[in-house]
């Protein structure tokens, strides 16, 4: 049993990783075409149809991955986590079953619409194409937040005979930590794509692209991030806070806080220790953990020693705590810096777009560190207060689940490179194509005012 | 308002409209991957750009009927895909193969372009195999017995098999030319193949299956388990003549074979449905003993009351959008 226990747990968190690399980069991506299609259908100026050609390539491959993925996540709540949906089927169904009709089936079938119509529809209906699937995406996030935010916190139901019924579907939706988690997932998917929109243009430009769209491209990320990061600290912190009031534990674990006590100092870094329940090396900034939590220097805030047997595993959701706050702060420095010299001077340094280049992937190092706090941390239960991660497991013979997670394994692992290398390749390619072919402006009948523009830019 | 005893049975209807509609319209496209050809890569793209804008929508439905079985089922979806844990996991990895395939190959050098159009064919063979299998051993209630991994296998070949069948006949009515051609002849061997496979499943099934034996024999199914086969046998004589004619001058009644092949599944479909009906796991559980609580099904259902019907029409205007034969895969 312990065997099946610890490869489902396994299965689960390297699928759902997986998975969630992609929606986090689509969701924001979409809105990024969409922005990129208006740009375009106002102004007329092929540059935003050639940022929208390359992207909407890149937004077809992660939307691919990030299918493909998903449907194996649905799968798994059977299989693996029998006793959830027979304990909280009666909540988690109706919320799945909502995003598959509402979300899924828009995403899909207007993305075919988005990639291959563009020639077979008026413009304007190609770009509502573009709006609706980032509509979708966007809808498809609200739902499964909702679940798993009523999974942190859960509300609007009552026990019967051990399964859980709704009573309230308001309540159920909009559970207390509800709109913290969608902001914060939401926000964090818009970093994720800035950064990465961000990272390969500069790639693009010291690969030696004098095209205009990757300076344009990389300008509008960093602006957005340069927005948006302290949007994001902000929203976190009230995420901590709501956190703090439904799981105190889990805040605990976070800040490794071991004692009750007053006058809490901000652990910079440490190695807590849960055999002592104490931490070494510790590197502490005074009163500042009471002064984030309770907005007094004095404040009190509870320690892990209080839910002893109740709280998570400390280590994993201190670091990963420390990586996501970490990237934050460092998002912050890169995206102000360069927004910076960009409306100053205009230009770039090399060191300015490398450190982009390193950035690009950081969201994604952000979102899994987010994601491993939030799960790990409502650990050892799977829904709050109501059922055991160990309750729910499957009975399935440990060798089938040995055999299926090496399967999803070594393929995971395969596609990952594949798409790294291929987004490389698309950029290198980008910077020899000239994006706009002679004969292709002929194919335009659509966009009358293009084909001046594009003909007035071209002689 | 409905009352709670029949909320089963309409989530029933609803899965089964789901599977029916993932088999036709993810049935034609694994179908097209299937049939694949790997050493005519002009005629691959074409193949693969008749199928470029539906594929994603297309397997939608898979999740929707999973996601119904889960959600208005779930003691069912536990115990059929605990049974199907691993044959359901490589159908995922075929999935998974070919979804990423059909994106990779547009965006490589040409060289590792051919090696993805084999993974793609590759990938549709694993997932309409595992799916044939899955479906074989559902019917025999997961026994695992040497019979019931033989069907299962005959079940596998036969899916693969139907699933090439409406491939082909998708294709007869997208292409034109030696493609076209091509599709013809796949679909004259792969529907004579389907025929022996649906007829062998006939005499087969109520044979090792007792309960399956008394609902084809016993009114008033039994009525309609006469006209099935029949019609079935029809429609593929039919087809077979249309087959002979095909292609004619203006290209009219190239959809002809796509048309006759859906039908032909509808009843199939129909048959075995009704077969089991009303239980989700043959002969052990029952559709009202695996429905989940009644006041989270109507809550559902009102939505997939509204939405399906949008779904359906926005569906209608994607094919309607892309209508006619194919033009050359153009990504953007
Ligand atoms: C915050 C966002 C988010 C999260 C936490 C998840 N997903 Fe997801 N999922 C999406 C956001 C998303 C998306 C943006 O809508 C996707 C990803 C890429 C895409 O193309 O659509 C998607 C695709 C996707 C698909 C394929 C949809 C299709 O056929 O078009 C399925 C079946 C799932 N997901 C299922 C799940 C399950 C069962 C999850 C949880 C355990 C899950 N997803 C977590
Ligand atoms: C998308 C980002 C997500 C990531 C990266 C993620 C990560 C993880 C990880 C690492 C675990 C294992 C924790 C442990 O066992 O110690 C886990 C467990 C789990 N999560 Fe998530 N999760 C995500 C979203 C979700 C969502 C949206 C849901 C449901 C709606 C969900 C449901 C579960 C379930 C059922 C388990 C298994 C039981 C358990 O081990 O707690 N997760 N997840
Ligand atoms: C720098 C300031 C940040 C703070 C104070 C912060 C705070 C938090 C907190 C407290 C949680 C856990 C909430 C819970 O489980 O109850 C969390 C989760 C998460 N964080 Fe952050 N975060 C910050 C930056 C970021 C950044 C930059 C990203 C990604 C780009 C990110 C992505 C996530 C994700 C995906 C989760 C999991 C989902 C959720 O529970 O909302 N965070 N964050």
């Amino acid at each position: 049993m312990d065997d099946v226990f610890l490869l489902s747990r396994l299965q689960f968190a390297t699928n759902i990783s997986f998975h969630i690399l992609f929606p986090s980069i689509s969701i924001a991506l979409g809105w990024f075409l969409f922005y990129f299609k208006l740009r375009f259908n106002l102004s007329g100026h092929p540059v935003w149809m050639r940022i929208y050609r390359f992207w909407v390539k890149v937004f077809a491959l992660t939307f691919a991955l990030g299918v493909v993925s998903g449907i194996t996540m649905s799968f798994q709540f059977g299989t693996n986590w029998p006793g959830y949906m027979e304990t909280v089927g009666n909540i988690a169904g109706p919320l799945l079953g909502y995003e598959v009709l509402t979300a899924f089936f828009l995403e899909a079938t207007f993305l075919g619409v988005m990639l291959f119509g563009m020639h077979r529809v008026p413009s304007w209906l190609h770009t509502l194409a573009t709006l609706l699937v980032a509509i979708g995406t966007t809808l498809s996030a609200f739902w499964i937040i909702a679940l798993n935010s009523w999974m942190q916190t859960p509300t609007g139901f009552e026990m019967r005979d051990g399964v859980a019924h709704a009573v309230d579907w308001w309540a159920i939706i909009f559970n207390p930590s509800f709109p913290y988690r969608l902001a914060h997932v939401l926000l964090a998917s818009a970093l994720t794509a800035s950064f990465l929109i961000a990272g390969i243009s500069a790639y693009r430009i010291t690969r030696g692209d004098n095209k205009k769209a990757p300076r344009l491209a990389l300008k509008t990320a960093v602006f957005v991030a340069a927005l948006l990061v302290p949007l994001q600290i902000f929203v976190g912190d009230l995420h901590g806070l709501n956190t703090l009031e439904h799981q105190p534990q889990k805040v605990a674990a976070m800040e490794g806080i071991w004692d009750t006590q007053k006058a809490v100092p901000m652990l910079v870094f440490a190695i807590p220790d849960e055999k002592t329940r104490s931490n070494h090396f510790e590197l502490a900034i005074p009163n500042l953990t009471s002064i984030i939590l309770k907005h007094d220097p004095e404040g009190e805030v509870q320690g892990l020693n209080d839910f002893i047997g109740e709280h998570p595993p400390v280590k994993p959701v201190f670091y990963g705590f420390r990586i996501m706050v970490g990237i934050g702060l460092l998002m912050l420095v890169v995206a102000w810096l360069t927004s910076f010299k960009l409306v100053r001077h205009k230009h770039l340094s090399k060191r300015m777009l490398y450190s982009l280049i390193g950035m690009s992937f950081s969201g994604w190092i952000a979102t899994l560190a987010g994601w491993y706090v939030t799960e790990i941390g409502r650990q050892p239960y799977l829904v709050s207060g109501l059922l055991k991660t160990s309750d729910a497991v499957t009975d399935i013979a440990p060798e089938n689940v040995m055999f299926t997670f090496i399967l999803y394994l070594s393929v995971y692992v395969a596609l990952l490179i594949a798409y790294l290398h291929t987004l490389f390749l698309m950029a290198r390619r980008a910077v020899e194509i000239e994006e706009i072919q002679p004969q292709e402006r002929l194919q335009q009948k659509h966009f009358t005012k293009t084909l001046n523009n594009t003909a007035g830019e071209l002689t | 308002m409905i009352a709670d005893v029949n909320l089963p049975v309409i989530f029933a209807g609803l899965m089964a409209l789901s599977i029916i509609v993932y088999a036709i319209l993810d049935g034609y496209d694994l179908g097209v991957g299937i049939l694949l050809p790997l050493n005519n890569d002009h005629q691959a793209d074409q193949m693969i750009a008749s199928i470029g804008p539906f594929w994603d929508a297309n397997e939608t439905w898979l999740v929707l009927a999973v996601g119904l079985l889960l959600i208005a089922f779930p003691t069912a979806h536990n115990v059929i895909l605990k049974a199907l844990y691993i044959p359901s996991a490589i159908m995922l990895v075929g999935l998974i193969l070919r979804g990423v395939a059909f994106d990779f190959r547009a965006k490589v050098a040409q060289v590792n372009k051919h090696r993805w159009n084999q993974i793609f064919k590759l990938g549709s063979c694993i997932a309409s195999a595992s799916q044939g299998y899955m479906l074989g051993s559902f019917v025999m209630g997961f026994e695992t017995s040497a019979t019931a991994y033989l069907f299962s296998i005959l079940s596998a070949l036969g899916v693969t098999c139907a699933y090439a069948l409406i491939g082909s006949t998708w294709l007869i009515l997208k292409t034109s030319d030696d493609l076209q051609l091509r599709a013809l002849q796949w679909a004259k061997v792969t529907g004579k193949i389907s025929f022996v496979g649906i007829l062998a499943v006939c005499i087969v099934n109520p044979l090792i299956n007792q309960f399956v034996f008394e609902r084809w024999t016993t009114a008033p199914f039994a009525y309609f388990m006469v006209i099935v086969p029949f019609v079935c046998f029809t429609l593929f004589y039919i087809g077979h003549l249309v087959l002979k004619q095909l292609p004619l001058k203006d290209d009219s009644g190239c959809w002809l074979p796509f048309l006759i092949t859906v039908v032909i599944y509808v009843f199939c479909f129909c048959g075995l449905a009704f077969s089991f009906y009303p239980y989700v796991v043959p002969g052990k559980v029952t559709i009202w003993q695996a429905a989940s609580a009644p006041e989270s099904l109507r809550f559902i259902l009102y939505g997939a009351v509204i939405v399906i019907p949008c779904i359906l029409a926005y569906t209608l205007f994607s094919y309607r959008v892309f209508w006619g034969k194919v033009q050359d895969l153009k990504y953007y």
